[in-house]
């Protein structure tokens, strides 16, 4: 009954993940203890299960792909690292101005790489391409039994139609980010975390 | 020569021991057996309860001194939440992408839509409704239990010293007092009980059963030190009715119990449990089930109306949440007690944390030893509410009575209403749901207006769910 969750994270680790990731001291220590509360098998890495154990996650129609996106490749285990990088692409944008580092490289949470982030849900062998199958994986597991497979092909088709610019019947990373340039990624792609 | 040297001290110690003993015995009686026969208080708890948390207060300044001298933030627990949630449902986030532009003839994919979903899968993963209600909640302030504490490195040793003697005098003195009384108790109902049930049946015999019943459960509450309030004594349930109540532990019988009588609703055990449950059942009708039984719902409603048919017998005790659930919440209701039609009394029930956490997490620890962890910490401190008895109104079917009944007990106690099933603690979320997702996704691509459900600013759990209920129980 009750966790000694903060008192296992030493100092230097969140002085690591804060200059990593951009989350502060205070919105680390409750992420960490967020992470040990899903551990149920207390080992200190998250598996598939202990993901799925969450009722909101496992009725979204992506939860399948989104928990994916935690793991890296080939791997069943995410470390408390691994899961606040993958959080870090959901920080807001705006809060990168109070650190501002010139060094840093693009942060976590660029536009550019929560993009990133949702291209890799559609493109699911990492080839770098949106192809008409992994389009319709994702329509089929958004739609469910709703829609016919000729109609659902039909809106796969339209789609790539309209995004495709260079004639190989597949969506390239820039072609996705020129379709999606009008949209509000940063807000759409951003959770409010609170400090 | 050595030998008899010792004997006269050996003499002298048994005296001790047994002057003691006697004292210990007479003092128990006095102030603890005496009093829970005839229901009066000296009012020791409450004294006790205060002087605790002055402790605790300071205990807690004393740690957050400790840390600011280091320039350290102590940490807090989310109690205002981690993450601020929009208040847009997700399909109207959806939409809102679509009515930006010229209405389509044909369905449109937008590509963006993933990320609605992949944000609010994300939002779930960091905060969600259901996981945090099968935990212990967190406290803000110290109860000097060391379960409880996330600030090991700010205790000074002024701190530690004083946990210390706290656990000198919670396992050494407490505990063994708790537990005799609990014997006592328990010894008591079943003694009295079954002599009860030699007596014919009549005035007498019900009276007597009364007085044995809430004697013994005010000498089990002195076992767990626990200190209750209740409020609205006068909506205390009566004959004939059906009392429903959330529920965070087995305590939870105790504490009703020591208030009023009523018939209890239970599966038969073996063991210990089943012999105190058929001494009970020889003094007055309680409702016992074989493991059979409980299946056929038909049977048990049918028991439970004619329970209630018979005006001379106690109301019965349901807590229909079905699991212990971690008294920040109120979960799903089932619906089979709201269904036979009598009156059903609320009641809430909020423990305040900062004695000793009273949440049951049965998938952690077993009976005894939860037990046995409430009995070394500080005490029970907690809240009852007797609401006004409610009814079915005309054109209300069981769900939405239920429903109606767990919005008023969670408001009177304080806790958050949620539609989620309290058998998520053990069991996966059914694939329905997720259907009911795709389905409202599906119509929203291809533009048919004809089933379109009006959400307010409700989060998407709440009204998908709730509409759910609905259709399900038709």
């Amino acid at each position: 009954m009750g966790s000694r969750a903060s008192s296992l994270l030493r100092e230097e680790d969140i002085e690591e993940i804060k200059k990593e990731t951009g989350f502060s001291h205070s919105q680390i220590t409750r992420l960490y203890s967020r992470f040990h509360s899903l551990d149920k098998g207390e080992n200190g890495a998250l598996s598939r299960e202990d993901f799925q154990r969450i009722p909101e996650l496992a009725i979204n129609p992506l939860g399948d792909r989104i928990i994916n996106a935690f793991f890296p490749e080939g791997e069943d285990q995410v470390n408390f690292r691994g899961f606040m990088r993958t959080l870090a692409h959901f920080r807001p944008v705006e809060d990168n101005e109070k650190n501002k580092d010139p060094n840093s490289g693009e942060p976590l949470n660029s536009r550019n790489n929560k993009l990133l982030f949702a291209f890799r849900l559609y493109d699911l062998d990492r080839d770098d391409k949106i192809s008409r199958d992994e389009l319709l994986q994702v329509l089929r597991m958004m739609v469910g039994v709703n829609i016919s497979d000729e109609q659902l092909g039909s809106i796969a088709d339209r789609t790539i139609q309209e995004a495709d610019t260079n004639g190989d019947m597949s969506i390239s990373f820039s072609e996705f980010i020129k379709v999606l340039e009008k949209v509000d990624v940063e807000q759409k792609m951003s959770i409010r975390f609170l400090h | 020569l050595f030998l008899s040297y010792l004997f006269p001290f050996d003499g002298l110690l048994c005296m001790l021991l047994g002057i003691s003993f006697t004292l210990w015995f007479t003092l128990l009686l006095i102030f603890i057996i005496v009093p829970a026969v005839f229901g009066v208080s000296f009012g020791i708890r409450r004294l006790y309860m205060k002087s605790l948390l002055k402790i605790f207060e300071w205990a807690t300044l004393r740690m957050e001194r400790g840390a600011r001298e280091k320039n350290q933030q102590l940490y807090k627990p989310y109690s205002n939440g981690i993450i601020a949630k929009e208040l847009v449902s997700l399909e109207q986030e959806i939409q809102e992408v679509r009515r930006s532009g010229i209405p389509a003839p044909e369905p449109e994919f937008d590509m963006s839509d993933i990320f609605s979903f992949c944000r609010r899968g994300v939002e779930s993963i960091v905060d969600d409704e259901v996981t945090k209600r099968f935990t212990a909640e967190e406290l803000e302030s110290w109860n000097l239990l060391t379960r409880s504490n996330y600030n090991f490195h700010h205790i000074s040793t002024r701190l530690t010293v004083l946990w210390g003697v706290g656990v000198l005098v919670r396992y050494a003195i407490l505990l063994p007092l708790r537990v005799t009384l609990a014997f006592t108790g328990v010894g008591l109902l079943v003694v009295l009980t079954s002599l009860i049930g030699l007596l014919p049946n009549g005035w007498v015999k019900s009276s007597l059963s009364e007085k044995a019943h809430l004697m013994c459960y005010r000498i089990c509450v002195r076992a767990l030190t626990a200190i209750i309030t209740y409020h609205d004594s006068e909506n205390k349930p009566k004959n004939g009715g059906i009392c429903v109540a959330n529920h965070t532990s087995p305590i939870d019988v105790i504490i009703l119990a020591s208030d009023g009588c009523y018939a209890m609703v239970g599966q038969v055990h073996g063991g210990l449990m089943g012999v105190i449950q058929r001494a009970m059942l020889k003094a007055c009708p309680h409702i016992w089930f074989e493991r059979s039984e409980v299946k056929d719902r038909h049977l048990v409603a049918k028991r439970l109306s004619d329970h209630v048919a018979d005006k001379t017998k106690l109301p019965i005790l349901i807590f229909p949440e079905g699991t212990c659930i971690n008294n920040t919440s109120v979960m799903m209701f089932k619906k089979g007690s709201f269904e036979i039609g009598c009156t059903v009394y609320p009641v809430a029930i909020k423990y305040d944390p900062r004695f000793g956490d009273a949440f049951w997490n049965s998938s952690k620890f077993g009976m005894v030893n939860y037990l046995l962890h409430m009995m070394s910490s500080w005490g029970v401190v907690c809240s009852v509410w007797y609401l006004p008895p409610m009814r079915r109104e005309e054109g209300e079917d069981a769900v939405q009575f239920a429903n109606r009944v767990k919005a008023a007990i969670a408001r009177k106690g304080g806790l958050a209403d949620l539609l989620w099933d309290g058998g998520l603690k053990r069991e996966k979320v059914k694939k329905v749901f997720k259907e009911e997702q795709q389905k409202m996704y599906s119509k929203v691509l291809v533009g048919t207006a004809a089933c379109f459900w009006a959400f307010t600013h409700c989060a998407l759990s709440e009204t998908i769910l709730c509409t759910l209920l609905h259709d399900k129980s038709r």
